[in-house]
């Protein structure tokens, strides 16, 4: 298990270069610069903030010298934000994305492994039909469509919970979580009834039956830990989604995390922000994905033996 | 009165296509420490009775139409859900037919074994885990799994089909059941192996008395173990009676047609092998993988020897049979011929040219000289092409065929191996097992080969369906003076198609020599046991030869 995990994360080394150099290009491809956009300062102010923040050196040597920036953990200081470094910003953000976009991951998998289960014991009727169907709307409705319509229902007309903040009152936590969360509960739902119905079909399902074992008992202990084994999978890049998607949600609800950040960053021309915001986001899924697959390994008794014997 | 009494029982499936009757008006009834045999071919019925005893069934598209099944007076084919649990397992256990898809592999064995008794339906025999454990190792140690203890929490992965099986069996009896279902308990597994298990059963019967309903294909295992056959086909009884009756004095014709279609006794055709020609000439032939068990990382062994110095010639025009258990890397031996392997050393040459030093393009032009028939016609047949395109593909892009010649040359090959050439736009699933099989060798043949391989050709296949293909492959040899190697672990199949045969044993050849010869004087200890392992449809006879073990 170990050298598979060493093994991942020195492939990561050429996937993060790349991931650096393709956004540098892009960020400083793009028209205007992060001062262009005030006008009345005079060009010598401009000449000075450039030369502060080294944009007047060659394109090149910007590159390597955040490189090596980069390499020490330094994301450099924000463009906008002045006085700020970017490692600053994103360690006051990332508490509250974190939270959001775990709570979010919590009600997927309760809603979305829940209903696919319910949906895969009995195929093909009602009992999978309708949950199938709320799945099948959860992929389809966008957040920002989702998102303003439970604070329609539920924090206007019936009054129960608290609009947008994070943290302020006691439940506005609820309808942030629920709206990042509802794609990926549909998401897991139709992977976990796929998982289920492919493990109940197998014939060591039968004999278990044969056994004389309870129905739920063949459910949770013979079938669930194959059936999941997608589910497991689909958890590294749900996770990274979730931390990086939470932008719309965070918008919606006014919420100071990551995303917004992000988003700010680049209407800004903000460089070193948009930068140090993708690969820290490309580290973490790299990161939730290897984690992901390592659970998967770790469930299935003969590849983990296999891994065992490997390193 | 009977243990089980079944009357007039019929089993419809609802389907696309209409009503399939599964199961249609069969009756039988099986008393205390006898054995009952149901024999027929895959979709005779055979299994779908027994599964509906249990309410093993998927319910739909399963319907039991009509009939009762009295055990000890209560039918089971009304009683409760909770009921059947409390029988399930108890009163009637099953050991099904694939030991490999049968076991949870996500849970140890030893847990799996232990589940009966501590979630027994009945809440006065729950008994505590300590108690269970104890029981379990103590039935492990029954059926032969060797230091039961240490073996407790292995996983299915980490024992061969034959032990897997063994736990089956610990499994099914460890409730001590009254009736005991055993569906083709034995065709996964080698005859060595199979021989073992059947003697196990047999002993574990007499020694506790249950009755046992024996569903098989193989009749030469059914006349060594059942006290009462029922041969089954489509759905109905087509002959009930003493096992003896049934084989020596048949009065129905579809029994007469199963006993006459098992291989038995020699090649009818003559041997038209060239003995100083040699088509292929193997030498010192080495396939290793790498080996990732946990056995092999503590033992510091790094590789699986599949091919361990293996030299054999096959000489023109003859079939060479190459015999092996599970294992024992026949099928790698072809595939490393073929370069479908790669080959870790050694050289193998085909008609004076060395393959082993072309490069993948250089070898195009050898791979329309030699064909395989591989040993699943489900698993090796392109679902999404349909059989002329299965058929014309090769042809066309060995540029063996143009547009124009195309369709002439498939509507030549369809007949070559009997399929009618108005069925040439389905697609696989279409077929039957025996037709998908026609298919594979007509992809083979297309290129007019002069080496095939043949891997396992006729072992997916029922005992009428696999004497027919056996007769087709005869024939092309003879018509095509095709030279072939036939990979196969049932050794009647291999005598009645080859003139020379060679045993394989662990990645190494240990035996070879002409057919006859070998069978009538084996000198490997080896080869002696795998030869009188095996069952003959003749129960006087196979009651002999298990008697002589």
């Amino acid at each position: 298990m170990l050298r598979f995990a060493i093994g991942r994360l020195l492939q990561a080394i050429p996937v993060l270069l790349i991931v650096i150099s393709v956004t540098f290009l892009l960020v400083h491809s793009a028209p205007g610069g992060p001062f262009s956009a005030d006008k009345a300062v005079p060009p010598e102010v401009i000449k000075a903030l450039e030369a502060q923040y080294n944009l007047d050196q060659p394109l090149w040597q910007q590159y390597l010298s955040y490189l090596g920036d980069v390499i020490q953990g330094d994301f450099g200081p924000s463009f906008k934000y002045s006085g700020r470094t970017v490692n600053e910003l994103i360690a006051a953000g990332l508490p509250i994305t974190a939270e959001l976009g775990l709570y979010a991951l919590l009600i997927a998998l309760i809603i979305g492994i829940t209903a696919g289960v319910m949906a895969a014991i009995r195929p093909n009727t009602l009992q999978d039909y309708i949950p199938m169907s709320g799945a099948m709307l959860g992929i389809c409705m966008p957040s920002f469509l989702l998102g303003p319509l439970l604070v329609l229902v539920f924090g206007i007309y019936l009054d129960w919970l608290p609009v947008s903040g994070w943290g302020d009152i006691p439940g506005d936590k609820i309808l942030p979580s629920i709206t990042l969360g509802a794609a990926y509960a549909a998401y897991i739902a139709r992977l976990s009834r796929g998982g289920m119905l492919e493990v109940l079909s197998q014939d060591y399902i039968r004999t278990a039956r044969a056994k004389g074992l309870s129905e739920p008992l063949i459910i949770v202990k013979h079938a669930l830990r194959g059936g999941l084994i997608p589910v497991v999978a689909f958890l590294g890049p749900a996770f990274a989604g979730l931390l990086g998607g939470s932008f719309v949600v965070e918008t919606i609800f006014q919420i100071p995390g990551l995303g917004r950040f992000y988003v700010q960053a680049a209407f800004n021309r903000d460089y070193t922000m948009i930068l140090g915001m993708t690969v820290f986001f490309a580290t973490l899924i790299i990161l939730f994905n290897l984690l992901s697959d390592m659970l998967a390994i770790w469930l299935n008794p003969k590849l983990r033996q296999q891994s065992r014997g490997d390193s | 009165m009977a243990l089980l009494e079944v009357n007039r029982l019929k089993v419809y499936f609802q389907t696309r296509n209409g009503l399939v009757k599964a199961v249609d008006d069969v009756s039988f009834s099986v008393d205390a420490g006898e054995t009952l045999a149901i024999v027929g071919e895959s979709g005779s019925g055979k299994s779908v009775t027994c599964y509906s005893l249990l309410d093993l069934l998927p319910k739909p598209p399963a319907v039991i139409e009509g009939g009762t099944a009295l055990f000890d007076g209560e039918d089971l084919l009304t009683c409760s859900t909770p009921r059947m649990r409390q029988l399930r397992g108890n009163d009637i256990a099953v050991i099904f037919q694939d030991p490999m898809t049968s076991l949870n592999p996500f849970i140890s064995i030893g847990e799996q074994l232990i589940e009966p008794l501590i979630y027994h339906p009945d809440k006065t025999r729950i008994q505590g885990r300590k108690q269970a454990r104890l029981r379990a190792i103590e039935l492990l140690d029954e059926v032969g799994i060797i230091d039961p203890v240490a073996r407790f929490d292995c996983y299915p992965h980490e024992f061969s089909g034959g032990m897997r099986q063994r736990v089956m069996i610990a499994m099914a009896l460890i409730n001590e059941p009254r009736l005991l279902i055993c569906d083709e308990p034995t065709t996964a597994l080698d005859v060595t192996i199979q021989a073992q298990i059947l003697e196990l059963i047999k002993k574990l019967q007499q020694t506790r008395d249950v009755a046992v309903i024996f569903i098989s294909h193989d009749l030469g295992v059914v006349a060594g173990i059942a006290d009462k056959v029922l041969v089954m086909c489509d759905g109905t009884i087509r002959e009930a009676g003493d096992t003896e009756s049934i084989f020596y004095n048949s009065q129905n014709d579809y029994t007469k047609k199963l006993l006459a279609a098992i291989p038995e006794g020699a090649k009818v055709l003559t041997n038209r092998s060239e003995p100083d020609k040699p088509l292929v000439e193997v030498r010192d032939l080495k396939t290793y993988f790498s080996d990732y068990s946990k056995a092999a990382a503590s033992g510091g062994k790094k590789y699986i020897k599949a091919v361990d110095g293996v030299s054999l010639d096959i000489r023109r025009g003859e079939i060479l049979g190459l015999v092996g258990e599970s294992g024992s890397g026949k099928s790698t031996l072809g595939r490393s011929i073929l370069q479908l392997a790669p080959t870790s050393f050694g050289t193998v040459t085909f008609d004076g040219t060395l393959l082993d030093d072309l490069n993948p393009k250089q070898t195009v032009p050898w791979r329309r000289r030699m064909q395989m028939i591989f040993q699943d016609p489900y698993a090796s047949l392109n679902p999404r092409m349909t059989v002329y395109q299965t058929l014309s593909e090769p042809l066309l892009y060995h540029g063996l065929a143009d547009s124009k010649s195309i369709d002439q040359q498939v509507r030549q090959l369809m007949d070559d191996v009997g399929l009618a050439y108005g069925q040439m736009r389905k697609y696989p699933h279409e077929f039957s097992g025996g037709q998908r099989q026609r298919i594979a060798i007509g992809r083979a043949i297309a290129t007019k080969p002069e080496l095939i391989i043949a891997d396992e050709p006729v072992s997916a296949l029922d005992v009428t369906i696999q004497a027919q293909i056996l007769d087709l492959i005869l024939d092309l040899v003879e018509r095509h003076n095709l030279t072939m190697l036939f990979i196969s672990h049932d050794l009647s199949v291999v005598r009645y198609i080859s003139d020379r045969v060679m045993v394989m044993n662990k990645g190494v050849i240990i035996e070879s020599g002409d057919t006859e010869t070998l069978w009538a004087n084996p000198q490997q200890e080896y080869t002696q046991r795998l030869l009188k392992a095996i069952p003959l449809a003749d129960p006087r006879l196979e009651r002999r030869r298990i008697a002589s073990l």
